[in-house]
């Protein structure tokens, strides 16, 4: 990288997210001594304590249930459950995302791989195209994730418990995206690319081998993105009905009960860390494969 | 034909002479053998002579098929009703694989067909839904079949619609409405200025991956446990996809057009309205439909942390609780019917706003 793309760099992408995300903080920090305000005066006025503003930022910031946390009680929470605690006890907060992970990614392979055999099937054979794909769009519009619960108390019910009925949760939502994203990659090749494959008399196989499966890769990346974010919703929003046992989204719901607001945030932040995680990580793994293959960005 | 459709054309047939050979001397009455043996005599006839070989005909046999079924089911499980059932089944493909391959139809019956197909295939998955949790004795708790969840549908139709109303006319709908309205109105804003939009949109991005539904239980915290809560975290989930939209729909940059309108010395309000916010418009009616399902799932999901007792979230995670699987059903009915509805209607507005655009141009072309 020469110098000057590196300023252009970070005079064009650096700058304006780093003043973005300092004016987040700075609006969050107003807020969480506006919001928790008035129950510190509250607890000020019992306590008959003469206070001036700056004891109330302070101790606006300090609360032990405030309504709004301040971004450095988060950090430090985050802290004490990452790093100060054995990640085998059930208060760490790496337990809960090895959990959620572990099924974000389980329904995320299924989903990937069911949603590529649906869309080679959808391309290659006209009846599946004409009676499956309305329903496939079909699908999405019921808010699958609102009978999540359901589903796995009918899993539960045949016996399966665990970490697959979640995984399978992350698996409807995430095969939707690579079937429709794949179905428009294996037809992207252009008409006179598929012309030259009939004069060289290739079958059908081949043509999909060397022609359609190449050319649909960055479409089964770019939908590989929002698949897997999406997995991860699904795998949290799963792990509610299951009695709070373990998982990020039991994290959410046993905060939510016991109004424990830092836990709640903390769970969070852990989550939007897992997502970005992920894919950065599939960014990365995209770019590469994407540059090996010839692929022109 | 090709071999494909040959094989599951002889499979059929096979299947058709299994159920008639069990039922010949057990359960079914006389009007249904006589289907069921006229089905396995046509495929016979069919495979080794090229009569009768139109996919109209395996739509015929499917259809009477499932007729025989949906009579017998409900008395006891007739003998030969797997094989027949298989065999029907493979008939239905057959009719769909052999109409489209069909060249020599009016197009306007090939119009119709692509509106027929689905719904065959729809009417395929209830039917088969129906006839195997009846034919297997599925218990309720489990799953319900189509028919107990209609009953079950016209005798609450009150709650449901009391819950409708709550989840989606004052949660979905007014956090929709404040979502995707202000985040047009701040992309419009902040449109003009290059540093903010490249500051924001990577935020943006990032947030919309990430999974917003949690902050429910803290919305539930500001502002009580009714549909306005509800609404707030529907607002926060609609925001960022329409802000993203928005912001890039208005990136977009044909060059002639700018010249144009900078040739006719426009405003800046001007080719904003013109130019570039229908240049937008794909855009903002992507995100638009995005966050119509999102509306809906954010709602619902909303009211698992605690709502008043009415509303579809509450009804479902009680209804589970109490094993009323066949009223939890019913509930999803009403959201997958609602989220298709609105789905479909963004989708039609958007097909006469944006009647220009190649997506929806290229059926008048070809």
């Amino acid at each position: 990288m020469s110098e000057n793309t590196f300023i252009n760099y970070f005079k064009n992408s650096f700058l304006p997210i780093l003043s973005i995300i300092i004016i987040i903080f700075a609006v969050w920090y107003i807020f969480t001594v506006y919001l928790n305000s008035s129950i510190q005066i509250d607890s000020y006025e019992r306590q008959k304590i003469d206070w001036d503003f700056s004891d109330l930022v302070r101790d606006t910031m300090s609360q032990k249930k405030p309504l709004l946390p301040a971004p450095h009680q988060i950090v430090s929470e985050m802290w004490k459950t990452i790093f100060m605690i054995k990640i085998t006890s059930k208060k760490s907060l790496i337990f809960h995302s090895y959990i959620t992970l572990s099924s974000t990614l389980l329904g995320f392979t299924i989903g990937t791989i069911l949603g590529i055999i649906l869309a080679v099937s959808i391309v290659e054979n006209k009846a599946m195209d004409a009676s499956l794909m309305p329903w496939i769009i079909a699908s999405q519009t019921i808010p699958i994730l609102a009978i999540a619960p359901m589903i796995i108390i009918i899993l539960n019910a045949f016996g399966l418990s665990g970490l697959l009925p979640k995984a399978l949760i992350s698996t409807y939502l995430s095969f939707f995206p690579i079937a429709v994203g794949m179905v428009k990659g294996l037809r992207s090749p252009e008409l006179s690319y598929l012309d030259l494959m009939h004069t060289y008399n290739s079958s059908r196989l081949n043509i999909f081998w060397k022609l359609r499966l190449p050319s649909s890769v960055p479409y089964l990346f770019a939908s590989m993105k929002v698949a897997i974010a999406i997995s991860l919703v699904g795998a949290i929003v799963g792990e509610l009905p299951t009695g709070a046992v373990a998982g990020l989204g039991a994290r959410l719901l046993t905060g939510s009960y016991f109004g424990l607001t830092i836990q709640i945030w903390s769970a969070l932040v852990m989550a939007a860390i897992l997502a970005g995680t992920l894919i950065f990580i599939l960014n990365f793994i995209s770019r590469i494969t994407l540059k090996r293959m010839g692929v022109q960005e | 034909m090709n071999k494909f459709q040959k094989a599951q054309q002889v499979i059929a047939s096979i299947m058709a002479l299994l159920a008639l050979q069990s039922s010949i001397f057990y359960a079914f009455n006389y009007p249904a053998l006589f289907f069921i043996s006229l089905i396995a005599t046509i495929g016979v006839i069919r495979i080794f002579y090229d009569y009768l070989n139109s996919g109209l005909f395996d739509f015929l046999l499917s259809i009477i098929g499932m007729t025989i079924l949906m009579i017998h089911v409900y008395d006891s499980p007739p003998n030969g009703f797997w094989p027949l059932l298989i065999s029907i089944w493979l008939y239905g493909w057959l009719a769909v694989e052999k109409i489209t391959h069909e060249k020599n139809i009016a197009p306007f019956f090939r119009k119709l067909f692509f509106i027929a197909v689905p719904i065959f295939f729809g009417a395929w998955i209830l039917f088969a839904w129906e006839v195997i949790t009846i034919g297997l004795n599925i218990p309720m708790v489990i799953l319900p079949s189509p028919s107990l969840i209609s009953i079950q549908f016209v005798n609450s139709l009150e709650t449901l619609w009391a819950d409708f109303v709550q989840t989606f006319v004052r949660a979905a709908l007014t956090g929709y409405l404040i979502g995707c309205g202000s985040a047009f109105i701040i992309a419009i804003l902040i449109d003009k200025s290059l540093f903010l939009r490249r500051g924001l949109l990577p935020i943006g991005n990032f947030i919309s991956a990430i999974p917003i539904v949690g902050i429910a239980p803290i919305m539930i915290m500001w502002f009580g446990f009714d549909w306005q809560s509800k609404a707030a975290v529907v607002v926060i989930m609609t925001f960022f996809p329409m802000l993203v939209n928005t912001v890039t729909g208005l990136s977009v940059n044909n060059p002639i057009d700018r010249d144009l309108l900078k040739t006719y010395a426009s405003s800046y309000t001007q080719s904003l309205i013109l130019m570039r916010l229908p240049a937008a418009a794909p855009f903002i009616f992507n995100a638009l439909k995005i966050n119509s399902t999102l509306a809906l799932i954010g709602a619902i999901i909303a009211e698992f942390f605690g709502s008043p007792t009415v509303g579809l979230g509450f009804r479902i995670s009680v209804e589970v609780g109490r094993l009323n699987l066949d009223m939890v059903w019913a509930e999803i009915v009403v959201a997958a019917i609602v989220g298709s509805a609105s789905y479909g209607v963004i989708s039609f507005i958007e097909k006469k706003v944006t009647f220009w655009h190649p997506s929806n141009r290229s059926t008048l072309e070809k």
